[in-house]
């Protein structure tokens, strides 16, 4: 701790280190409801995830080498792409970000205690697990989804595809979808409830206003997701006909929900990386985000706007004109807010005085990729153009640059950003650069390429090419840098690893950030302020007569709060101090949970549906006893 | 920014190859080298669509540029002291915002909107009910494609002959799943849904073979689901027309009769239909005329003697998942039914 707290001040730290205290050990992670626990085991499970989406990318890539490959199958290639697509959004990008980011670092940053829901955000992460692993068992089986990940029918109907394969795909993503959305409704009610005092929306960090904005949007758009899902496991297990055309069904009514989930839903995989752009760049331009009140306005806006252009990924449907071009305005109409936040960036390091550290050089090559998918995005919504790219490698250029280039390094930059904090220890600098440079390199050499591809006609989902169109020479290079990526990304991963066993100790405040997560211990305390911090500006870090006034309060033990779980609520709009709120103790209660759920699913996916019902008894039952130990002494 | 100088779509190359210089080393590559590029169109749609592709690389590329050089006075003024932690030259950032992030993006937008979306968009869109003098129906199996010229007589598999310098108005129509008709060479692609009759316009300049690729995820052998569109000359075309249209002719040599039998006696009848004979199965491609076709199995593999009785003795090795199953023939069969197969030109 930066500041020396007086013996006054410690014997209420010790109040609240004994009150806070959780189980040691397995049983401890097993029944934590601390969000920073949940965080860290939301990092590591979508960590492994994203390694095993790696090491899928990884084969594509190597059966693209060369035309005629033999590295897959093409029933193998079909899975393993499949499970590419849902790995990265399902079982990565969006529990790395909400989940890991969200959980460990949204209560910090509003000076709460937890999260407003501290069991439920514990069932979402076991939830989380469990719809991984359920979808895991499939590949492990070999009988993966292999209808691609956004599983048009009928070619995932059962009339073409009898096997389980699909079936995992509906179950699996229902059951993900439950996780999101309790996840969502948690950091909405957080966002809303438990602000510090002081913290009035207008000096909201505008990470929380990302994660505010996602959490609306995951609310709003999964349910299309599931109902799409159900639909389709009601075709396939019990004969309706819902996407049947020769029943009276409509295939379009799948691309359609599907969509209408699919748009928002790469704004919410790219949103939460705006959130950690902007935490980034103030930190390290020495300098308050330029137009922050047009930021956070363009930071809501997209994600609503995101739900009004979902058929331009159906251009080519053989949809009306009229109905295209109102889509491709609205497509086009979405890059205002975009910009607006790329310009607030750029401005934001151009008027300040940029110190370019790893996080830093992580959003820079953000800020390069962002561009690059941004434009290509722009000449998609030219509706001639897009008939004629779709479905080719140049859209998989465009999304791998927004995906991996624009929501992922942010992450990566993130990683670095709060490994001091969350660890108490510094990475190493100059390996952090070389990595930077590496996966910067590897990305741009990757996927750069796959635009002229596209328009040289080489189409998406080929488990092979034919050696006579000019495919060859870009794809081995492609592969090539794949593997230099993968490289630099196991960098991270090596500096990271090493320097939490080996790396220096970092202190509270390494990069004179701005938010309050800077001003507590490095790890955080499990109650993670000894008093609740005032709040006046949006930048809190730096009003240090503020953080002092903190410390003077602890000494008279002011806002400690130490009788048992307890956080202050707020009014929502101004942060007025409104109740204490007693926040339930750890739980066994929702790993039980999820396994019942798990249960459920289980038996839906093998099509017992009374079994499945039984296990809905369970979950009754153990609700019971998850209220009976919610009632505190 | 975005002139529309497409509405002479033959003279613009300059505009074309203006735009082109500015493009980083290898969209180079791009032009005239591969038969399914978009670059090396052959059609006044194809040719729109590529135009506007160049501008709009050129109009991405001052955006992309701007946004590095704002980037590089960041990084050279970083040194630059008395601004840590204020918010000096509030209003002349904020401008920036303003003019780089809504005041560009507006016009490039309405134009790029303009252009493509209300002009272009007509250019290439399917022609209106009976203004073309030629209908061409294509049908989408997995994984081939399967070609009926309007009357529904004349049959063919994954080539389509057209007129050149005709308008012919394709309606794409699928059996099973979903596929994607794409020559990019002459238009914008169109999906064959099931349940729905999607049309498109088709459109060649100048004769030649365009390839085409299905581009909608369709299964298995999504990969290998080619095709051809071939443009003739008008006479050319009306005598492949009439030669298509006629029954097969009946097999001369000996080995071609035994290979007439055991393709009417074994599996194949039951899936192919070859017109004049009891080969009467719809569930594959029409052979009645199959030797006169540059390719097999949806351009998969040439059509030679030799490839043919590869594919005929073993199928799932080419096209492994392919819906025509081992059947089982000896060497001796296969080169019976290739004899046969090889007289129907």
């Amino acid at each position: 701790m930066a500041t020396v707290i007086n013996p006054r001040g410690q014997q209420y730290v010790d109040l609240l280190d004994r009150v806070w205290g959780e189980r040691r050990g397995l049983v401890g992670w097993l029944t934590t409801t601390d969000h920073k626990r949940i965080g860290i085991m939301y990092f590591f499970t979508a960590l492994a995830f994203f390694g095993a989406g790696g090491v899928e990318a990884l084969l594509i890539r190597t059966q693209l080498f060369g035309p005629h490959g033999h590295v897959l199958s093409p029933a193998a290639y079909d899975q393993v792409f499949t499970m590419h697509g849902i790995t990265m959004i399902f079982l990565f990008v969006i529990p790395m970000t909400t989940g890991a980011f969200g959980n460990y670092l949204l209560p910090l940053m509003i000076g709460a205690r937890d999260m407003a829901f501290p069991r439920m955000n514990a069932l979402s992460y076991w939830i989380y697990l469990a719809s991984g692993i359920f979808i895991y068992i499939a590949l492990a089986q070999g009988h993966a989804p292999n209808a691609g990940w956004f599983d048009y029918v009928p070619l995932a109907s059962k009339t073409y595809n009898p096997s389980i394969n699909i079936d995992f795909y509906g179950w699996g993503l229902i059951f993900n979808g439950i996780s999101s959305t309790a996840a969502s409704i948690n950091f909405i009610v957080t966002i809303f409830k438990l602000r510090a005092p002081g913290m009035s929306l207008n000096r909201m960090p505008l990470f929380c206003y990302a994660f505010l904005a996602v959490s609306f949007a995951l609310l709003f758009a999964l349910p299309s997701l599931s109902v799409a899902c159900l639909f389709l496991e009601l075709d396939r297990q019990l004969g309706f006909h819902f996407y049947d055309a020769s029943h009276g069904g409509n295939p379009l009514l799948w691309q359609n929900l599907f969509w209408i989930f699919g748009h928002p839903e790469v704004y919410i995989i790219i949103l939460p990386a705006f959130g950690i752009a902007t935490s980034i760049i103030p930190a390290f331009s020495h300098r308050k985000m330029v137009f922050f009140p047009l930021v956070a306005l363009a930071e809501i806006l997209v994600a609503f706007l995101g739900f009004g252009v979902w058929v331009h990924h159906m251009f080519t449907v053989g949809y009306a004109t009229v109905t295209t071009i109102y889509f491709a305005a609205a497509s086009l109409i979405i890059v205002i807010p975009s910009a607006i936040q790329l310009f607030a960036w750029i401005t934001t390091i151009m008027t300040g005085t940029p110190q370019f550290k790893t996080p830093m050089l992580f959003i820079i090559g953000f800020i390069v990729f962002f561009i690059i998918g941004g434009l290509s995005g722009v000449t998609l919504a030219a509706i001639p153009f897009d008939q004629q790219v779709h479905d080719s490698y140049y859209v998989i250029a465009h999304f791998h640059f927004v995906i991996f280039g624009a929501a992922v390094f942010p992450i990566l930059g993130g990683m670095y950003f709060w490994f001091p904090k969350v660890t108490g220890k510094l990475y190493h600098e100059g390996v952090g650069k070389l990595s930077f440079w590496a996966t910067f390199v590897g990305t741009l050499v990757t996927f750069f390429p796959m635009h002229i591809l596209g328009l040289m006609g080489m189409v998406r989902r080929n488990y092979t090419y034919p050696p006579g169109l000019g495919f060859s020479t870009l794809n081995a290079l492609e592969t090539v840098a794949a593997y230099v990526l993968a490289a630099g990304l196991l960098m991270i991963v090596l500096n990271l690893a090493i320097s939490y066993f080996k790396g220096p100790a970092a202190g509270n405040d390494p990069f004179e950030g701005d938010t309050l997560e800077w001003s507590t211990g490095s790890p955080p305390p499990p109650y993670n302020y000894a008093v609740i911090p005032t709040v006046t500006s949006p930048y809190p870090m730096w009003d240090k007569q503020d953080r002092e006034l903190d410390n003077k309060r602890l000494e008279r033990g002011e806002g400690v709060l130490a009788l048992g779980h307890r956080t202050p609520g707020t009014t929502v709009q101004d942060a007025r101090l409104d109740e204490i709120l007693n926040m339930p103790p750890h739980s066994i209660w929702p790993p039980v949970t999820a396994l019942g759920l798990a249960g459920i699913f289980a038996m839906l996916l093998l099509g017992h549906l009374f079994i499945a019902a039984g296990f809905a008894a369970v979950i009754a039952l153990t609700l019971i006893g998850w209220h009976h130990h919610g009632v505190q002494p | 920014m975005v002139k529309p100088p497409l509405h002479r779509p033959r003279r613009s190359s300059k505009v074309r190859y203006g735009a082109a210089a500015i493009v980083v080393g290898g969209a180079l590559l791009l032009s005239g080298c591969s038969k399914q590029s978009i670059i090396s169109n052959a059609s006044p749609q194809a040719h729109g669509i590529t135009v506007l592709w160049w501008w709009m690389l050129g109009v991405a590329a001052l955006v992309f540029l701007g946004a590095v050089v704002l980037l590089v006075i960041g990084y050279v003024t970083r040194r630059r002291p008395g601004l840590p932690f204020l918010g000096q030259r509030e209003i002349a950032a904020q401008g920036l915002v303003l003019v780089f992030g809504i005041g560009i993006p507006l016009g490039v937008l309405v134009a790029l909107f303009g252009v493509s979306d209300i002009y272009l968009i007509r250019q290439t869109a399917a022609p209106a009910p009976r203004t073309t003098a030629l209908t061409i129906h294509v049908i989408g199996h997995q994984w081939w494609w399967e070609v009926r010229y309007d009357g529904g007589h004349p049959v063919t598999a994954n080539e389509i002959h057209i007129p050149v310098r005709t308008r012919v108005n394709l309606v794409a129509t699928t059996a099973d799943v979903i596929h994607s008709f794409w020559v990019p060479q002459l238009n914008r692609k169109i999906d064959m849904i099931p349940g729905q009759r999607n049309r498109i316009l088709l459109y060649a300049d100048r004769t030649g073979k365009y390839r085409g690729q299905c581009s909608q995820f369709c299964g298995l052998q999504h990969a290998n689901m080619g095709m051809f569109v071939i443009a003739q000359p008008q006479s050319a075309f009306r005598a492949w027309l009439a030669h298509t249209s006629r029954r097969s002719s009946s097999p001369t040599t000996p080995q071609a009769r035994a290979g007439k039998q055991l393709f009417l006696t074994s599996q194949c009848a039951s899936c192919h239909f070859i017109a004049g004979t009891p080969a009467q199965g719809t569930i594959g491609p029409d052979l009645t005329h199959v030797a006169s076709r540059s390719t097999l199995a949806a351009a998969t593999i040439p059509n030679t003697p030799r490839e043919l009785a590869d594919w005929i003795h073993n199928p799932q090795a080419i096209k492994p998942g392919v819906r025509m199953p081992d059947l089982g023939l000896s060497w001796r069969q296969v080169d019976r039914i290739v004899a046969y197969l090889e007289e129907l030109k």
